[in-house]
């Protein structure tokens, strides 16, 4: 096997460049699980360690919007430290991946390169309509989360292409993150839920995970919500929601997935889970809101 | 063994002093440098020249081999041997019971994981793409994956020529027939639990210039490991040394072979040494898991409660071999009551040979599955007769002076109604404070943020178990022990040796805590663990402080008896009026009358004893037994539970034990056993099960076979009591094994308050819960 380990950004887009085979290796927390059970045998790993900028966030902004640009190496630990008010959803996911030690090494450009359903990651960027910088000798290119993930653990990246970075709007409004597991903590998803209040442009984002083949939004749901929300006059004057719309927005939701039956849990549970999920974090989050922060970065979970 | 063949890693030295005599807690001499990451286990062994083994395992439950062809892989570079079923040198069986497995499959597969071939090469990725290249072809055939069925229906195919039953044992007492005026039936099931060690099954072994072979491992058992592995390589067992290494856990999973004999096979055909370590996928196929079971349960009892009959048929599914499955179906029929006084029972117990994996030794061997269904059942009476279940639990208590189904006269300490009692005076958690935010972390799903307090209740349930402790029915596992007290720079130092197995049990601490006592001494060294002394027996069955505790006690005396002989005859005292005390040698008449060290001189005194518990005796065809066991032990448990009815998550918010240990030896390790114990209790209530379907595993990792995290395993009140048994050593009674049982039930009638659905199987899981 052999084992690339370029200094720099523009060379480790030519080692892919020439190696187009080669896995790219930020946290390990993946590719090595993979390597020892013996699930791939890769000719040549592309260590990306060693590029500083991957490892750097910082904001900016796009389109008008106020936005967080990650690098592609930034481990989960630094989304919780550092990001935790700008980008609460995602530092909500980001807490219950794995264990320290996994959120030290895992990098949010991995979870989202592995493209597993599972991923933790991937709901609460849905839910902030996240997009991905993917960059390759060829040029750079930047597209929608939604478009980016083509299948189980498929990607519409080119075999030259690696992740730059990922571009997260600021949240406007609260955001929440739930993930079910049959453990209380160091658990793959059965299945996982991400809303995002967005009051500025009056919108609703959503994210499911382990519910379909890939991470994938509720649009109906946040359609019916933000309508919902708009009719009532409920952002300028935030009222209790009635339980037809938290009713009505669970049962969007766990419409949008389409869950199978695996050896950690059923596609009935998971549906009926998400129903209750998106509920309840709809609930917390309305309620956040209608406490007068805009923007809050207070969180129930430690 | 020569220098030059000694590997890097020696056994890990546990000689380090232990200050402390019976009945304090002294620090184990291993435990900084297993927190710290430094102690060496079995798996970091290594040798100069040293190859690598590798094992290809069916990938049917059960499939006719047409041929093997070992030519691709053979030569394949880097590969120094491949071997199959005509390799092994001796009887290509083994087995801890019934001698019935193969050491290599020859004509058929049994299970999805059995042993086909074996590989030594340079590299172990080498060994294992040389695996690839064997070329076996099989003729697939319909697994047998229903015990039950396997049990009745005889048209099914037969795993083993002899039939598909490996015990069929009734128990019979009082009258079977008899009638009740409430009657309760339930039909129980529990999953497949696996013992989850951390250190992976690993060995190496050395050929020596002998013939013979040097082999380092972790295991529970040297001397079972070693008759069963020179038989297979036809060589005398003085030639087939074995030294225990660095164990990372055991709990019944390391009594069966795993690695042994074919490791020792790779070393004595290539002549280097040779390790083989299994990764964790593999070692999920390496080991036997706890049986699952059907159990159906009918308890009869009078209008004020009084229990009347238990009826009961359990089927224990034991998967391809018999490993430990007639002791599994032994203690589960003999303790399938639990412990309750019950005049009329009849027990009928099944234990089936299936192409599921084959299923062995676990902590609490037999005797939690049928806790799961006897509890549940006692909750299910309780509520029938509308009495409290505690109050039904004790006034059906059985106790010293009453009779096992067996017939089997309890005569020491049965303290169960006292536990009962006590557990349930420990302090309750406190309500949190009215307005406070809760901690997600407390809450179930914990850290996943999936409730904040929405459609959580909290729920309180009980239970107790018995469990037998020491091998029974007619076994003599005795344990065999020598120390050597000598004089080593003016100071007396005590060396113990045997080769019972430090499985993280704390057994190395207890040896030089009885050391202490008994020789007064203040330097006791452990000798390494190995086959150079007589046999200890297994680290199983509760049984290690019983029965070595007391060889080392009686060796111990049997110096002291030398040492005070001589300087009787030194002093002209009689030695009958002299003892030791500080590292001196004192008379009642004269007081001191010299040092340890100055009496010994340059001579060393050297004892071997071995110990043998009180004999057991075999059931009849009834059940029947003068003894059929050594001596029982009694735990009780209390579980406070949070559950999230709307999504069927589980918080275990407070589990608290009372359990009788009859002496405690070392006070901290019987509460970190009792802690350990009741993890791994809670790990079967709510999330432990090796999924099996048509014969295959599909969970084999720790991803998706979760075991309890510390955010699962909630603080515990541990209430110790000692009520000790006049027969055992101090009065010991066995630690390990009740608090695995108790706990369980316990936890689930907590879910069952909380969500007041029936919950017949175990682990429970969220579609359980919201059915």
């Amino acid at each position: 096997m052999d084992f690339l380990r370029p200094a720099g950004w523009s060379e480790a887009l030519e080692a892919k460049a020439n190696h187009p085979d080669a896995t790219p290796i930020a946290g390990g927390t993946d590719v090595m699980v993979e390597l020892n059970f013996d699930h791939r045998r890769p000719e040549t790993l592309l260590d990306l360690t060693r590029i500083e900028q991957l490892r750097e966030w910082s904001r900016t902004e796009r389109n008008g919007v106020p936005t967080v640009r990650i690098g592609a190496a930034v481990p989960y630990a630094r989304l919780i430290e550092e990001l935790g008010t700008t980008l609460p959803g995602l530092a909500m996911a980001a807490r219950t991946v794995g264990s320290p030690q996994i959120r030290n090494r895992g990098t949010l450009g991995g979870n989202l390169a592995s493209a597993s359903p599972a991923g933790d990651g991937h709901p609460p960027l849905l839910a902030s309509n996240a997009e991905i910088e993917l960059e390759s000798v060829r040029g750079s290119r930047t597209l929608p989360l939604a478009d980016f993930f083509t299948g189980v653990k498929r990607t519409d990246m080119a075999p030259d292409e690696l992740i730059a970075a990922v571009h997260v709007p600021e949240g406007t409004g609260p955001q929440q993150f739930s993930k079910i597991g049959t453990r209380n903590a160091m658990v793959i998803a059965v299945c996982t839920f991400a809303v995002a209040l967005h009051p500025r442009r009056r919108g609703v984002g959503t994210g499911l995970g382990s519910a379909a083949p890939t991470p994938r939004s509720a649009t109906e749901a946040e359609e019916f919500l933000a309508g919902a929300l708009a009719e009532d006059g409920q952002w300028d004057d935030p009222r209790p929601l009635p339980a037809s719309v938290t009713e009505r927005f669970g049962e969007l939701v766990a419409r949008a997935a389409a869950p199978i039956d695996d050896v950690r849990g059923t596609a009935g549970y998971r549906t009926h889970a998400l129903h209750v999920l998106a509920r309840r974090t709809l609930s917390w989050a309305w309620d956040e809101y209608r406490s007068g922060t805009e923007l809050s970065g207070r969180q129930r979970c430690a | 063994m020569s220098d030059t063949h000694a590997p890097a890693h020696r056994p890990q030295d546990l000689d380090d002093a232990i200050a402390g005599g019976v009945g304090e807690s002294p620090l184990r001499p291993d435990g900084t440098l297993k927190v710290r990451g430094d102690f060496a286990y079995s798996s970091d062994l290594w040798a100069e020249n040293m190859l690598w083994g590798a094992t290809l395992r069916s990938p049917h439950p059960s499939a006719r081999i047409r041929s093997v062809d070992i030519g691709p892989a053979l030569r394949s570079p880097g590969v120094h041997a491949v071997l199959t079923a005509e390799d092994v040198p001796g009887r290509n069986l083994y087995g801890l019971k019934d001698i019935d497995q193969p050491v290599l499959a020859e004509d058929v597969v049994r299970y999805r994981g059995e042993a086909v071939a074996l590989v030594a090469a340079d590299h172990p990725e080498t060994a294992r793409r040389a695996l690839d290249l064997i070329e076996v072809d099989y003729e697939v055939l319909e697994p047998v994956v229903d015990a039950e069925l396997a049990a009745h229906d005889d048209s099914l195919p037969k795993v083993h020529p002899g039939g598909n039953t490996v015990r069929y044992q009734p128990i019979v007492k009082g009258d079977p027939e008899v009638t009740a005026d409430v009657v309760v039936s339930g039909t129980y099931t529990v999953g497949m639990q696996d013992q989850a060690f951390l250190g992976p099954e690993s060995g190496l072994a050395i050929p020596a210039e002998d013939g013979g072979v040097d082999l380092y491992l972790a295991t529970q058992d040297l001397h079972t490991d070693r008759k069963q592995t020179a038989a297979a390589l036809d060589l005398d067992p003085e030639l087939v040394r074995m030294t225990m290494s660095g164990v990372g856990g055991a709990f019944g999973g390391r009594e069966d072979l795993s690695m042994q004999v074919h490791v020792c096979m790779l070393a004595l055909r290539t002549g280097r040494p040779v390790k083989i370590v299994y990764d964790r996928e593999e070692s999920f196929f390496g080991h036997v898991h706890r049986h699952p079971a059907k159990m159906y349960y009918e308890h009869g009892a009078t209008r004020d409660g009084d229990l009347v009959f238990v009826r009961a048929q359990l089927y224990f599914d034991g998967g391809a071999y018999a490993s430990k499955t007639p002791v599994v179906v032994g203690n589960g029929t003999t303790l399938g009551v639990g412990p309750y006084d019950v005049a009329n029972v009849s027990i009928q117990g099944w234990g089936m040979y299936t192409n599921n994996p084959p299923c062995g030794a676990m902590r609490g061997l037999g005797a939690v599955q049928p806790a799961f269904a006897y509890e549940s059942q006692m909750d299910r009476l309780a509520e029938a007769l509308d009495m409290d279940p505690v109050e039904l639990r004790i006034r059906n208590a059985i106790s010293r002076g009453d009779t096992t189904p067996t017939g089997q006269v309890l005569d020491y300490p049965a303290p169960v109604a006292e536990l009962l009692r006590r557990v349930r005076e420990l302090p309750l958690p406190e309500a949190p404070a009215a307005g406070a935010e809760p901690d997600i972390r407390d809450l179930p799903g914990g850290a996943s943020n999936t409730t904040h307090g929405e459609g959580v209740v909290r729920g309180v349930g009980y239970g107790v178990c018995i469990k037998n402790i020491c091998y029974a029915e007619g076994a003599d596992d005795f344990s065999t022990a020598r120390v050597r007290l000598q004089n080593v720079a003016g100071e007396p130092l005590a060396m113990v040796h045997t080769a019972a197995a430090e499985v993280g049990q704390g057994l190395v601490t207890v040896q030089q805590q009885i050391a202490r006592s008994e020789l007064e001494v203040e330097r006791v060294n452990i000798h390494p663990n190995d086959t150079s002394v007589g046999p200890a027996g297994s680290s199983s069955a509760s049984r290690q402080t019983y029965v070595t505790g007391g060889a080392v006690q009686a060796a111990c005396r049997a110096v002291r008896e030398r040492l005070l002989a001589i300087t009787a005859e030194r002093f002209g005292e009689p030695a009958a009026e002299l003892s030791l005390s500080g590292g001196k040698i004192v008379s009642r008449e004269s007081g001191v009358l010299a040092d340890i060290a100055e009496v010994l001189g340059s001579e060393a005194i050297e004892e071997t004893r071995e110990y043998h518990h009180r004999e057991t005796f075999p059931l009849d065809e009834r059940g029947r037994s003068e003894r059929a066991q050594v001596q029982h032990a009694f735990s009780a448990h209390r579980a406070v539970v949070d559950v999230d009815t709307e999504l069927g998550l589980i918080k275990v918010v407070q589990l608290d034990c009372s359990q009788d240990v009859g002496k405690a030896v070392n006070p901290e390790s019987v509460v970190g056993q009792i802690q350990g114990g009741s993890a791994q209790g809670l790990g079967l209530a709510v999330m432990e099960e090796i999924q099996v379907g048509e014969g295959k595993i599909r969970n084999p990792s720790f991803t998706d076979y979760l075991i309890p995290t510390i955010l699962d395993m909630p603080p515990m009140n541990v209430d110790v009591i000692e009520r000790g048994d006049p027969n055992a050593p101090y009065g010991v009674r066995g630690v390990g094994e009740p608090p695995t049982i108790s706990s369980t039930p316990a936890i689930v009638a907590a879910i069952r308050a909380a969500t007041g659905r029936d919950l017949t199987h175990v682990p429970v899981g969220p579609e359980h819960i919201i059915g």
